[in-house]
């Protein structure tokens, strides 16, 4: 064993792995708040809306939490062509994250707002609320506050998981660091820096979720 | 005429019936003590009072509005019945003071100003003026009780439903919840409360409901009926409890 750690072999490259940073963060971002938007209509749904809704959205959650998400990713990008519908890599990945996120925490969700006491919602019924009125005021902040560690794991997850999206030619950092090591043929250097920034990543991702958490919920 | 008309309820659940043919009427101001054995069908009868629970037979009307019509309907009539409940349900995210001001805001649509004038005022009528900001899991349960009637009384209820409301209490904590509804009696409130408190119910009542096996068994002025029971089961019931 006498390899030759050559880091300065990936000085020419810095621009395409902040370019491929960038592009993840950004990408858990967005997938974070879009997908948490669909689970929470998708646990609204199947909790208080309407009974004939309740069905399609479990089959929504089930199909895509027993399908891997490559096949999901390939499905939307080359898949969907065929039934016309046109997506650029970059918006089939964040489309492909934010379905993919939207399924898990749409149950995730789901369990907050079932672990509600019953006699919350008897209370609020008495005081003539409305079923949505005590959903938003009552319902989901509860459920948020009980669900937040779960949810909170579930990004990071999706954030690792988000290196697939390199097999469609989305620029994200795994793209970076595959486009690098075609080039300078320096693959032990540049997927270990790789595999640091994710690891940065994610401890960087937890922390600000726990600030955030602490901002949203003061009091246990 | 009756503030409160409960007449000939049913109620079964599956093959149960709980309620078997209920009468009682409940005026502007009285207070109204429903005891009884558990299982006598006393809280379902309340809740059915508020539409928390649906009946099978008979009529129940608040104000002469009919509880077992339409939703909507349902609605205007809880804005006039408040309930009170064992397990207190104050919502653990809010601050006592947001917990009275929740419905106010969003059901009623009053404004700020007015919101907060009510959570001062309904707060101070239970005592806990100094325990606005805190939220539930800092107070005792009888402050949270406490702060569970504030809640109702922000709606500005013509009647106060009260299902057990101390018996979740420790015994310490029962005199101060009992002390601020005793308060609302004889400021003129209307209540009907199901309850274990015999002295409470004798002499904070103004009517005594006795429940037995799903009917009411006696009904009547609270001291003469704890003075001298009209039927056995009373009897031993009251004897019961001491």
């Amino acid at each position: 064993m006498t390899y030759k750690l050559q880091f300065a072999e990936l000085l020419p490259y810095w621009d395409v792995l902040l370019h491929g940073l960038i592009f993840t963060i950004v990408l858990t971002i967005v997938s974070t708040i879009g997908g948490i938007a669909v689970g929470t209509a998708g646990a609204a749904a199947r909790t208080f809306g309407p009974k004939w809704l309740d069905p399609i959205v479990a089959a929504y959650v089930e199909i895509i939490r027993n399908t891997p998400f490559i096949v999901q990713l390939f499905f939307i990008f080359f898949g969907l062509p065929a039934a016309g519908v046109k997506l650029s890599e970059t918006a089939a990945a964040f489309l492909a994250m934010v379905v993919n996120l939207g399924a898990y925490s749409t149950e995730i969700i789901r369990a907050g707002i079932e672990a509600v006491p019953k006699g919350h919602l008897e209370a609020a019924e008495s005081l003539a609320m409305t079923r949505m009125q005590i959903l938003r005021h009552v319902v989901l902040k509860q459920a948020f506050q009980k669900i937040y560690p779960a949810l909170a794991s579930q990004i990071i997850i999706v954030m690792l998981g988000s290196a697939v999206v390199s097999q469609i030619s989305a620029e994200d950092l795994t793209y970076a660091a595959n486009y690098i090591q075609s080039r300078n043929f320096r693959a032990f250097e540049v997927y270990l820096v790789v595999a640091l920034l994710y690891l940065l990543l994610a401890i960087a991702a937890r922390a600000v979720l726990r600030g955030i958490g602490r901002v949203i919920f003061p009091k246990a | 005429m009756s503030l409160v008309s409960i007449k000939d309820v049913r109620k079964s659940f599956g093959s149960v019936e709980v309620l078997k043919g209920v009468s009682i009427e409940v005026g502007r101001g009285d207070v109204v003590a429903i005891i009884g054995k558990s299982g006598s069908g006393k809280s379902t009868l309340l809740r059915c009072i508020n539409g928390l629970e649906t009946y099978d037979a008979g009529c129940i009307s608040v104000d002469g509005i009919d509880v077992g019509k339409t939703r909507g309907n349902l609605r205007d009539l809880r804005r006039n019945v408040g309930m009170v409940f064992q397990q207190f349900n104050l919502f653990p995210h809010l601050t006592a003071a947001e917990n009275v001001m929740l419905a106010p805001k969003v059901v009623n649509r009053e404004s700020a100003h007015i919101t907060k004038a009510l959570a001062k005022e309904t707060l101070a009528k239970v005592g806990l003026s100094d325990k606005a900001d805190s939220y539930p899991s800092q107070l005792s349960g009888g402050q949270q009780q406490r702060v569970a009637i504030a809640r109702a009384l922000a709606m500005r209820p013509n009647v106060l439903l009260c299902d057990e409301i101390t018996s979740a209490l420790d015994p310490e904590l029962v005199s101060e919840v009992l002390r601020v509804v005793e308060r609302l009696a004889s400021d003129g409130m209307t209540l009907i409360l199901v309850t274990h408190e015999m002295r409470f119910a004798r002499d904070v009542g103004t009517k005594l409901v006795f429940m037995h096996q799903g009917k009411v068994h006696e009904e009547g002025p609270p001291k003469p009926l704890f003075a001298s029971p009209g039927t056995p089961e009373l009897a031993q019931f009251i004897g019961m409890q001491h």
